[in-house]
This record gives structure tokens, sequence and C-alpha cells, in this order.
């Protein structure tokens, strides 16, 4: 069974909370275990949020195209993904919890992949 | 339903669930091939007589209908077949018939999985273990039954689309998820103990249901002290049903209910439980609350009840799960002991407290206490706001009772 992690940080600009205490090598340790579980599928890091742009479509086909952001509130950005092949929600959930990002104010959530009938 | 039989369909129930989810993995085949064998007991039994091993029947019936079903409908069982090879890393619970395995410590703590809403643990707990149909847990919730049925459907799509798992956590998990079982059965139990709104004798009934799955849990799981102390606590509390509450149904204050009354083998078993939940360990929160509830069941009066062990009681619970509503009770035992006004210095301490602030109990037990220490004006002003934070008519009576009470004795005493 094929899980999404996405990885949610705090807003960039408010350096304060993103010091969760986690550190790069933190990171390099969570990806290695990953992989070598072998359940590894893919895994992104995002770039940061104020390079996205959003695209929305109208009923008259015109394109929209915003920045959306930066945040001045706080609010929880997504950051960077895994997608995982586990057996369960259960050992899902273990990895979430293993992985940096759900440490000191982050969070990971956890999504099941829709699995497609054939 | 002839009520022998109904009593054998809610007993077997929660183990039917479980062996069947455990051998096909899947709790809508589960529940659906269940309804069909206790379906298929109401047109023979009656005929044919109650079977010696009705739980064997009934499984066996169902097992049958569930491959006949997977024979038809090959997709469906290709789908499950993958489920099925996780379901064998599981092994069997132990077993209390000799000839059914119980599989229903599994079904407990997939109803209480941390990745389910609060609300739909307990609903699909009281469904699937203690066999009540929707309709059923919804009067019991006193939620309508829609709004119930959509709660259970989207608990189970959870449950089989994002692969909550049913298995007994091992060890190292079990201390982290068995606090979220005992919680549901508990929630279940002051649901019905609350006497919120809901005709008295339903709620009792969901009480009493919560004490049979802990029973149950306590059956499955013997070693774990806290189970005991759950089931003991909500035994001690029980034990006082029938003198809980007057005839009209307004509640009657522990000091004011007829001891007599109280259910004295039901004290008793929740007394040898409570040994056994301070015995051999660490105390946990259930055990000691259960504890505090002994001394109270035991004592002959208010005025005898133990008092500096109820406060020693109260520290202990502090330290184990710090909470405002466990130091106003603190407060009130404190001021059983040392008198009223020791207890009213430890309230007023507690005046800040965002969660007490508009806490009706908190209110009520603060003018309770300017009443005993004959700050009488005081007292009427406390009554009057514990009056305006009641939430229910019982209580809100209650209140006004005693509201008039003092402010009798303030019109008849010389300024």
């Amino acid at each position: 069974m094929k899980y999404m992690l996405l990885i949610n940080t705090p807003p960039a600009d408010n350096p304060a909370e993103v010091d969760n205490g986690c550190t790069f090598e933190d990171w390099i340790a969570f990806d290695k275990a990953v992989q070598e579980a072998g359940i590894c599928v893919d895994s992104h890091q995002l770039a940061d949020f104020t390079t996205a742009t959003r695209v929305q479509v109208g009923a008259d086909g015109r394109r929209a195209i915003t920045t959306d952001g930066p945040f001045a509130e706080t609010r929880e950005i997504l950051g960077g993904l895994y997608v995982i092949d586990v057996p369960d929600l259960d050992e899902a959930l273990d990895w979430a919890a293993r992985c940096p990002g759900s440490l000191g104010g982050g969070s990971v959530v956890v999504r099941p992949v829709a699995e497609v009938q054939g | 339903m002839e009520p022998a039989i109904a009593a054998v369909f809610r007993e077997e129930h929660g183990r039917l669930l479980g062996a069947l989810v455990r051998r096909f993995g899947d709790l809508d085949l589960a529940e659906e091939v269940a309804s069909e064998a206790i379906e298929a007991a109401l047109t023979h039994w009656p005929v044919d007589g109650v079977p010696a091993k009705p739980g064997a029947w009934l499984l066996t019936t169902a097992r049958r209908r569930a491959v006949n079903r997977l024979k038809r409908d090959q997709t469906y069982a290709a789908k499950l077949a993958v489920l099925h090879v996780d379901a064998q890393r599981t092994e069997p619970g132990p077993s209390v018939d000799a000839s059914l395995p119980d599989d229903r410590l599994q079904l407990f703590f997939t109803c209480a999985h941390p990745a389910l809403a609060a609300e739909d643990r307990v609903a699909l707990t009281l469904r699937c273990l203690a066999g009540m149909t929707t309709v059923e847990v919804a009067r019991a919730f006193l939620v309508p039954v829609p709004t119930m049925a959509q709660r259970i459907v989207r608990a189970k799509k959870k449950i089989r689309e994002a692969r909550i798992p049913f298995r007994v956590p091992g060890p190292d998990e079990l201390p982290s998820r068995l606090p979220g079982v005992l919680q549901v059965v508990y929630s279940i139990f002051t649901e019905g103990y609350a006497a919120s709104s809901g005709p008295a004798l339903q709620r009792i009934e969901v009480a009493a249901e919560a004490i049979r799955l802990a029973r149950v849990l306590r059956g499955l799981l013997p070693a774990e002290r806290e189970v005991a102390g759950l089931l003991a606590l909500m035994l001690l509390i029980h034990a006082r049903r029938d003198a809980r509450t007057a005839p009209d149904g307004t509640p009657v204050l522990l000091a004011d209910q007829s001891r007599a009354a109280w259910d004295r083998s039901m004290i008793e078993e929740g007394r040898t439980l409570v040994i056994a939940a301070l015995t051999g360990g660490s105390p946990g929160v259930y055990g000691v609350q259960a504890a505090i509830a002994a001394l109270h069941d035991e004592a002959a009066s208010v005025e005898t009840t133990d008092w500096p062990q109820i406060v020693a009681l109260y520290d202990v619970l502090l330290t184990l799960s710090p909470s405002p509503v466990v130091s106003l009770n603190r407060a009130a035992a404190v001021a059983m002991r040392d008198g009223p006004e020791a207890g009213l210095v430890l309230l007023d301490a507690l005046a800040e407290e965002p969660l007490l602030r508009a806490y009706h109990p908190y209110a009520l037990a603060r003018a309770d206490l300017l009443e005993r220490a004959d700050r009488l004006s005081e007292a009427a002003e406390a009554y009057r706001k514990a009056l305006t934070l009641a939430a229910t008519d019982a209580d809100r009576a209650h209140a006004e009772r005693r509201l008039s009470g003092v402010s009798a004795t303030l019109r008849n005493t010389p300024m």
C-alpha cells in the first residue's frame, strides 16, 4: 500500500519557528533509513514557497496566474514529500513520526495513494 | 426477537465479527455476512432450538456465506486476497471458547485507532463490539440516525482505504495504544452516566454496556492493571446508580444519597479490582480514580469518609495527569478534611484557569463552600453565577434550590 507523506513546515519568513531542532544531518539520516528499508517509491524536496505560481483556468478558458504568498500569518507550507510503500497505516505513521519534519511545530500528513481498479 | 436469542447475539456479535475480519480482512464483508448469519439464526433457531455452540454455528454460517460471495464476485475476491495476506501476519488472540479463537482484541484496537476521529471510535466500538445497531448507537448519543450512519460509514471507509490494520499492538506499542481503547470505553460510560439528557433508564443501559466491554477487555488483557482500574472505577460509580437520581429525575449529590440503595456486590467486585489495579507497579489514572471512588463507597456517611486518604490520592492523580478539574476535586476534598475556608483558598487560586472560568461545577463548589463557611451573601452571589453556567435543567433546578435556601436564611437573619 502506497502512502504519501506530506511534510509541512512553518513559513520561511518566520525563522524562529523553522528552527525545530533538527539538523541537515537528521534529514540525511532519515532519508538513508527510508532508502535502506526498501520502501521509498519517490521523494522530493520542494523549492522555497516564494517561487510557487498558481494557475487556475476559468469557465471561459482564460488562465489566471498568481503568485501564492508569501504569507505574513503563520501557516504551514508543503516543503517536501515522500511516497512510501508499506503494509499498513501503522507502519506509515511510524515513518511519519521518524521524519524530522514532524518535529517542533512542523507536521507530516499521511495520505494513502488511491488504488485505481484495473 | 426472544430475549434469550437477543442475548446470544449481543454476546456473540463482537467475537463473530472479530473472527470474520481476521479471516477475510474486510470489515464491510464481515458485517454483511455476520448479519446474514444472524438472520439465518432467527429463522432456524426458533424452530430447531438454539444450537449447543451458538457462536460456532454463527461463524460457520457466516464463513460459508462469505466464501460463496467471494466465489460469485472475483474482483472483490482479488482485492481481499491482498488484505488477507496481511491478516495472516497477526496471531490469533487467546481463546476463551476452545472451539472459537477470540479476535475481539484486534477489533478493539482497530475501532479505537488514533487515526479515526474520537467520536467515530466510540460509534464504531459500540457497533462492532457491543453489537448495537446504528439506530441504537444514534439513540444512545442523541444524534440523528443519518448523522450516526454517516459517521460509521466514514470510519469504515478510512479503515478500508487508509488500511488501518486489524492487529494487537506489540508490547512496545501497547503502553501508548491501550489508553486510547480505555478512553473509548470510559467515554461510553460517562455518556451513560452524565444523564445530560434523555430518559434515565436508557442512559443506564449505555453505562452497563461500557462495563460489559470493560469485562471483555479484562478477560483479554488480564495482566494490564489499568484495565482492572477502569472496570473498578466504572463498577464503583455504577453501584450508586439507584441512589443518584431522585424520582423526578434530578441528580442527588453524594452527600444526600441513600447509601443503603448502593449496590453492595458491585462495590465488593470493584474493591477487589482496585487492589489488582494498584498492586505490582506504579499506579495508573484509572486505578487511582477507582481507589477514590472505593473510599466513598466504603464510607457510611460523608462525615466518616476517609478524606485525608482521598486528598492523598488526588495528589497522586495530579502528578499522573494534572488538570484544573482534578485540582478542583482535590480542593473539595481538602475542604472536607480541613474545613471550607481551606478549600476556598485553593478554589480561589484556580479562579483564573480558563477551563474553570465558565465551568458550572467550579462555580457550584465555590458557592457551596461559601455557604458552609457562613459567608451567605457571597454564597448567594456565587449561586447566581452557577445558575448562569448550568447546562441542564437538573443543574439549574439544583442551583436555584440552593440559592433560595441561602436567600431565605439571609432574609431571616437580622443585619
